[in-house]
């Protein structure tokens, strides 16, 4: 492997950003430990690593939110000591956060002028956030207040808000989790265009992919350490995971011969008014779904994913009993409990407050789901032992890591708690398996260990329902691929035939005829 | 008319300070708890020194002070607001007795009514423009002021997105406890300046309790005016007409029970909110981030 980088091209150069040994002691928990890491202007500089690698740490003490235990920061050559973010902005460090730092009921405007630092009048805010958005290609109306703006509108907001301080250097926590695929290729060419102004940029993403397309230099985090700094562009996705993770993920492996049996969960021409303002209302949904089978939802977050889990769920009961059809039971007016002993399971995408009550232990969690198909409840009373070894079932088959045998669902990370929760979920041994998001901001190694439980369920026979915004977690594991659009469901493809690019399409809205359209057709 | 501009002053004082704290974020539930002190201490004070000013300087430092017991509580300590709320209250009542006991049976000269010769003189308007006391019309550049720093300054957008949001002010750089502590604190100097106003102008005497349940008027208040300045005004006067209204009802002899009266703040309140609810297209109207618990992590 030669160094390409510019301190072996250009010995006497400075780097924009030097980190010495940073450390941030939590306890006695180390989150980062001895960190080195150079950002040099003109680079796309990738940080990788698993969930509790110290990604998050790391940036936001480079952006003064936390003070280090230990070590230094330099910054152009000086030494650089940071009370505040504000203090961080003034020397020119940008950021883009993960979970957005945005104010729904404020406007546009507003939102971009609370990150700056008030020097400015209002209105010329708001000339130079038209000025700049104009300029980077990235619309935005300064007047309309945030709640009413889709994910990638918010996003630009924040993207915007922070081009706005001119940054020298600008650190971007998973851009493209929440976009779909063309419109992380705008991203990618606003950043690229960034890069040329010759800024410094920090890339945070657990797609290994994207990142070997897009960045320079890669430094890789595992447990609060530094563990390499390498070319990502000459190394596979398999060696970059390999080092995130300190060993080979095991490999997610379909049963050699499933059988596809009879069709265990029916959805006939399923529509639904939202029950709140801003949901998405869902329009004559259909499809079938046979035992051994594995069926993908693909689409960009707020297409009605969650009015249609819902509306399979029991959450929301439709007034058509046909419309939800489990194993043979019409099911359309049937409660959650009630579609539970019919053999159905359901996992939410939100693990705490709907997945889990977060103040409750994991038995009584447990409980929460099980108490209708199994022996939790006897005569009216709860069977604590009944549920304790439910959790301890879940906990030895799915690799549940927790500190005690019992504590609460807050106290588990987010990788640990979504194993419990499919577990849970799994051992009921449910005909019918409706999963949304399942390994959502999870780390590669737990969601390896859902992705297989989700196959193995499948081969024994069940239906499995995946909604999921990660188009490679879908190929990796369905069947076929629908996409949910506006509250639509496209029909269902092979896997095999379903296409990034042919996905893509439907997920902005297009539909895929056999015309020669150019991709860019998918954004209005 | 006129009793009714003075029954509305105590109400608007109060909800003008609610309204600030909760735009911040922050419930606080001891608003009757930090006006009666205000009264005992505001009418102590008048009473020792001879001053209305002196006296009404004393409510607002003694709000001030409950309001504090109450941002060490939630703010430094993250206990729940509404039960710090609640116990703010009873120790209020409390302590009012306490200090208020000495100065139970006491008199003095109430603020005086300005007099503008001329003006002050026009029939009917005149006596409600230009002869009120002076609190009145400061209770009202108050509401004006608060309406301009809220919607047309920095602090005020500051204010206002710590309320909304105070993960994404605290990730943006900004000190949201300190932030909200000063809401607290002024919240506690207007309920302290609204229970002195009651010994000092409304009543010229203190007795125990004489707050009778206007601090909770004045957070129904700030719910009916859907946390706008401008709604304030109206709903202080409206509230405040109302309880004229029941004496005046009583006095003549009408059948409408007293209680039925005293109760239509909290009615009117409610079908605001409901109102509220039914026509909302989105977002929300009370502040995002009101009566949660915020602890920055370091």
């Amino acid at each position: 492997m030669s160094d390409l980088s510019p301190a072996a091209l250009n010995p006497g150069a400075v780097p924009l950003l030097r980190t010495v040994g940073l450390t941030k002691r939590y306890g006695s928990f180390l989150a980062n430990d001895k960190v080195d890491i150079d950002i040099w202007p003109q680079q796309i500089h990738a940080l990788l690593g698993e969930n509790g690698a110290g990604k998050s740490t790391l940036v936001k003490t480079i952006y003064g939110l936390i003070q280090p235990s230990e070590g230094k920061m330099h910054w152009q050559g000086q030494p650089m000591v940071l009370s505040g973010p504000s203090e961080a902005r003034a020397h020119g460090i940008g950021m883009v956060f993960q979970h957005f730092s945005l104010f729904d009921n404020l406007t546009v405007a507003e939102n971009v002028a609370l990150g700056l630092d008030g020097a400015e009048s209002f209105k010329d805010v708001s000339a130079r956030l038209e000025q700049v958005s104009r300029t980077y290609g990235l619309p935005l109306d300064p007047k309309r207040e945030v709640w009413q703006l889709s994910v990638g509108e918010r996003q630009r907001i924040e993207i915007v808000r922070a081009l706005m301080q001119d940054p020298k250097f600008l650190i971007l926590d998973e851009p493209t989790a929440v976009l779909t695929p063309q419109e992380a290729d705008q991203l990618f060419i606003v950043l690229e265009r960034l890069k040329e102004e010759g800024r410094a940029i920090l890339y945070i993403s657990h797609k290994l992919e994207e990142v070997k397309r897009l960045c320079d230099t890669a430094t890789i985090l595992r447990g609060g350490k530094k563990v390499a700094t390498c070319n990502p562009k000459a190394e596979t996705a398999a060696s970059l995971a390999r080092m995130m993770v300190g060993g080979e993920i095991k490999k997610v492996k379909a049963a050699a011969s499933r059988q596809i049996g009879v069709p265990r969960l029916v959805v006939n021409d399923l529509s639904l008014l939202p029950d709140d303002p801003h949901g998405v209302r869902l329009e004559h949904i259909s499809f079938e779904l046979r035992g051994g089978e594995i069926l993908g939802i693909a689409g960009v977050a707020g297409n009605g994913q969650d009015e249609l889990f819902a509306a399979l769920s029991g959450e929301r009961l439709s007034k058509d009993p046909l419309t939800v059809v489990i194993d043979g039971q019409s099911a359309g007016h049937l409660s959650i409990t009630q579609r539970r002993k019919l053999g159905a399971a359901f996992v939410p995408e939100e693990r705490l407050g709907h997945g889990t009550a977060p103040r409750m232990r994991l038995s009584e969690n447990a409980l929460l789901t099980g108490h209708a198909a199994s022996n939790m409840v006897q005569h009216g009373f709860v069977n604590t032992a009944a549920t304790l070894k439910t959790v301890d079932r879940a906990t030895e088959t799915f690799d549940v890591r927790k500190a005690k045998r019992d504590p609460e669902a807050a106290s588990l990370s987010g990788g640990n708690l979504q194993k419990f929760i499919v577990g849970r979920e799994i051992l009921r041994q449910p005909g019918v398996l409706v999963v949304n998001q399942p390994t959502w901001g999870v780390d590669a190694g737990a969601a390896a260990v859902i992705r297989q439980a989700l196959l193995d369920l499948a081969a024994r026979g069940a239906a499995v329902l995946v909604t999921s915004q990660d188009l490679d977690e879908l190929a990796e594991i369905t069947d076929r691929i629908a996409v949910m659009f506006h509250g639509h469901l496209s029909v269902p493809l092979p896997t095999a035939e379903a296409s990034r690019e042919k996905l893509g399409l439907l997920m902005g809205g297009s539909s895929i005829e056999p015309t020669t359209e150019a991709p860019h057709a998918a954004r209005a | 008319m006129l009793s009714v501009l003075a029954a509305s002053t105590p109400l608007l004082l109060a909800a003008t300070g609610e309204l600030v704290t909760e735009r911040a974020g922050v419930l606080n539930l001891g608003v009757e708890g930090m006006m009666i002190v205000g009264a005992a201490c505001g009418f102590g004070g008048a009473w020792l020194s001879g001053s209305i000013i002196i006296g009404a300087l004393c409510g607002i430092v003694a709000g001030i002070l409950m309001s504090l017991i109450f941002a060490l509580m939630t703010l430094g300590l993250a206990v729940n607001q509404v039960a710090t709320g609640l116990a703010l209250t009873i120790l209020g009542i409390g302590l009012s007795g306490l200090i208020g006991a000495r100065f139970v049976g006491e008199k003095i000269t109430p603020a005086p009514h300005l007099h503008i010769p001329g003006l002050s003189d026009i029939p009917l308007v005149g006596r409600i423009l230009f002869g009120e006391d002076g609190f009145v019309y400061l209770s009202l550049a108050l509401i004006v002021a608060v309406w301009y720093v809220l919607y047309r300054t920095r602090p005020g957008l500051i204010l206002r997105a710590c309320g909304d949001n105070h993960v994404s002010a605290h990730a943006l750089g900004y000190p949201v406890l300190r932030i909200r502590m000063y809401a607290v604190m002024f919240g506690g100097a207007c309920a302290g300046l609204a229970g002195a106003y009651l010994p000092l102008a409304y009543t010229p005497f203190f007795i125990p309790g004489m707050t009778a349940g206007r601090g909770w008027i004045a957070l129904a208040l700030v719910v009916f005016a859907s946390w706008r300045p401008g709604r304030l005004v109206a709903g202080a006067y409206l509230f405040g007409a109302v309880t004229i209204l029941q004496l005046h009802a009583q006095g003549a002899g009408l059948g409408v029970p007293s209680q039925l009266m005293s109760a239509l703040p909290y009615l009117a309140t409610v079908i605001v909110l409901v109102l509220i609810s039914r026509a909302r297209s989105g977002g929300s109207t009370a502040p995002a981030a009101l009566g949660t618990v915020f602890v920055p992590d370091r």
